[in-house]
């Protein structure tokens, strides 16, 4: 560990290395937290199936490899996909426990999720996948290399996170969605169909989940038992910056891509998930901390 | 029936059960000791998720680290750990009688003390998130200790340590694990029992129902929390410990911190017997591993999904469990006394 991070000293061009991958892979953990921010705001459920949705697209895209397509191809197919699966999952379970507590939510997402990852394991086997891309990398000055899939995930995720922030605030059922969040009892009132916007609501964010796993697919690699850590990573992100808070989310994001990879140069691979997963008891603590100051105000 | 001599009965019933199984299936010996863990992870889940309301997903972290701390004191007593684990298995393990029941001992009371020493460290932190953000910093944890475990080369890392074998007549091993674990589960459920009667169980079923109205009455709510989470981290510690014995090799990711087997088996368990009740847990236990045991084999892989499936169903349609829902329909029968007076009418009437 000290020699790592001696290394890291002498040459900070390393450093720039790890904190540039962590920007790209940090755009894709802020695509699948705002989809996760959406559905916790929204509706109040907790999706602890989010990661396994991405898992779910990038298994899309790595079946359209198997098929001798390009994987970018894969890209609309899993958004429409994830979509119908969304608004499946959203009429079979998620309706039944929108308004119960929240725990009841948790579990029967921890649910869905031990489900999806069992199917994907007996379909594909518990090896790890890619899906190639065949893109070629370029190099800036001696040192840093970066892969083009990166740089071409990192702008596909931001035209993706342009068009969904378009459509929120355009579209007429992004303002039922915002409205929905706001007041779901006003919202119906005023003769917002709140059932079908909370159906819309998943069905996007498993879209969005689909996507952000194409990508994954394309960059890094998919198993089927990765998906608790992007679940987490989701978590942390949102914990962070708090719901409904774009600059936050995108923020956090870069900044746990970033923690993930000079942790995971600094401390050795074998560290990295845990140190991910530290990170959220961290984060925990603090709004536990944050919590308990405006209890003294406020009480 | 009043509920007392009903619950002597049934005590009664299973301890006739749990003194006849080694002799009526001697086959199935260490399926039925597994039953017994399986009670006894319920139970103490239970502590928690049912009587306090704290739906903790992590509460196999407690079993991992009793198995670990018993395995390290009981290879510890007589050879190097560090020397053992990094041998691979190239170092037989040969001790007498008297070294294997001394270091059997110790690691099982070790494994106790390690898992409450935990338990009394992390529980404050932990015990003050509250809902869904204690459930997700609880699985969070237990991700998180697998990792490290694995990355912990003094303890194996990711190869796993294997047990000392029982020195014992074959078959012999699995008769003292079955006592060994069916005595966990009683005691366990005894304490529970006991708990629960006294004005500690009242204490934390407060906090359950409304916690910060529990607070305002002057209770001492993370004391209470924290004390509980401890007493079922102490049984959780020394049923892991025996297990680790039983199954003769640990191994961080599949045996000792399995978050998506025992460590939802444990949630599962309680929910379909009915949280929160004294016998819920102990009925969801018996039932989930009968079944499974009878048809995991023929599912031929589907049986993970299958579980999925269950939990899905179980949280969805079928919450408040077997016990729950007999709890409501004969509410006698459990000593509760439900008044169904004008003003409970009024209420429903209103709403």
């Amino acid at each position: 560990m000290l020699d790592n991070l001696s290394l890291l000293w002498q040459a900070p061009i390393i450093g720039v290395d790890l904190l540039l991958q962590g920007l790209f892979i940090g755009a894709i953990f802020a695509l699948v937290a705002y989809g996760l921010a959406l559905v916790w705001g929204v509706m109040n459920v907790k999706n602890l199936a989010q990661g396994d949705m991405v898992i779910l697209g990038g298994y899309i895209a790595y079946q359209a490899t198997l098929w001798g397509l390009h994987p970018i191809v894969a890209l609309p197919a899993a958004i429409v996909l994830m979509f119908g699966l969304g608004w499946g999952i959203y009429v079979l379970i998620i309706r039944r426990v929108v308004d119960r507590d929240m725990f009841t939510s948790l579990l029967a997402t921890f649910g869905l999720s031990l489900l999806i990852q069992q199917v994907l394991n007996l379909i594909y086997g518990p090896e790890v996948k890619v899906a190639e891309s065949g893109f070629g990398s370029m190099e800036i000055g001696s040192f840093i290399i970066i892969q083009n899939v990166r740089l071409y995930s990192l702008l596909l995720a931001g035209v993706l996170a342009a068009a969904i922030i378009v459509f929120m605030k355009r579209s007429r059922m992004g303002q039922a969605i915002r409205a929905t969040a706001q007041d779901a009892r006003a919202a119906r009132v005023l003769g917002v169909n709140t059932d079908h916007v909370y159906a819309f609501t998943y069905a996007l964010n498993a879209s969005i989940c689909g996507a952000a796993g194409v990508l994954v697919a394309m960059i890094w690699v998919i198993q089927p038992y990765y998906g608790i850590v992007y679940s987490i990573r989701a978590f942390i992100i949102v914990t962070a910056a708090g719901l409904g808070n774009l600059p936050g989310v995108i923020i956090a994001g870069f900044g746990l891509g970033m923690w993930e990879n000079v942790s995971g140069f600094v401390f050795g691979a074998e560290f990295a998930v845990a140190a991910v997963v530290l990170m959220l008891v961290f984060v925990l603590m603090y709004r536990l901390a944050q919590s308990y100051r405006v209890r003294q105000v406020v009480r | 029936m009043s509920a007392r001599t009903l619950d002597f009965s049934v005590y009664a019933v299973l301890i006739a059960f749990a003194l006849a199984a080694p002799f009526v299936f001697p086959n199935y010996t260490s399926q039925v000791a597994v039953m017994w863990l399986m009670v006894l992870m319920a139970v103490t889940w239970d502590m928690t998720g049912g009587q306090m309301g704290y739906n903790s997903l992590g509460n196999v972290i407690f079993f991992g680290l009793g198995m670990y701390a018993s395995a390290v004191v009981q290879i510890g007593l007589v050879y190097d750990v560090a020397e053992y684990t990094s041998a691979f298995g190239a170092i037989v393990v040969d001790f007498n009688d008297t070294q294997y029941f001394t270091g059997l001992v110790l690691g099982i009371v070790a494994g106790g003390v390690v898992s409450t020493i935990f338990a009394i460290i992390v529980g404050p932190f932990m015990l003050g998130l509250r809902g869904p953000y204690f459930a997700i910093g609880t699985l969070g944890l237990a991700v998180a200790v697998a990792e490290l475990v694995s990355g912990w080369e003094y303890v194996g890392g990711g190869g796993g340590i294997s047990m000392p074998v029982y020195p014992g007549i074959a078959g012999e091993g699995s008769l003292v694990w079955y006592i060994l674990l069916g005595l966990l589960a009683l005691s366990a459920h005894l304490f529970c029992r006991w708990l629960y009667s006294t004005q500690f169980g009242l204490a934390i079923n407060a906090i359950r129902d409304d916690e910060d109205k529990a607070e305002a009455m002057g209770i001492q709510t993370t004391r209470y929390k924290v004390v509980t989470w401890v007493a079922s981290a102490f049984f959780m510690g020394m049923g892991g410990a025996v297990f680790g014995n039983m199954s003769g090799f640990i191994e961080p990711l599949e045996v000792a911190f399995p978050t998506t087997t025992f460590g939802i088996f444990m949630v599962a368990m309680a929910l379909v017997g009915g949280k929160g009740t004294l016998w819920g847990p102990v009925l969801g236990a018996i039932l989930f591993h009968v079944v499974k045991e009878w048809t995991w084999t023929y599912l031929l892989g589907w049986q993970w999904v299958a579980l999925g499936a269950i939990i899905i169903i179980n949280v969805v349609y079928f919450q408040q469990g077997i016990l729950g829902w007999a709890q409501d329909k004969w509410p006698r029968l459990f000593g509760v006394s439900v008044d169904r007076g004008p003003s409970e009418t009024s209420v429903e009437a209103a709403e």
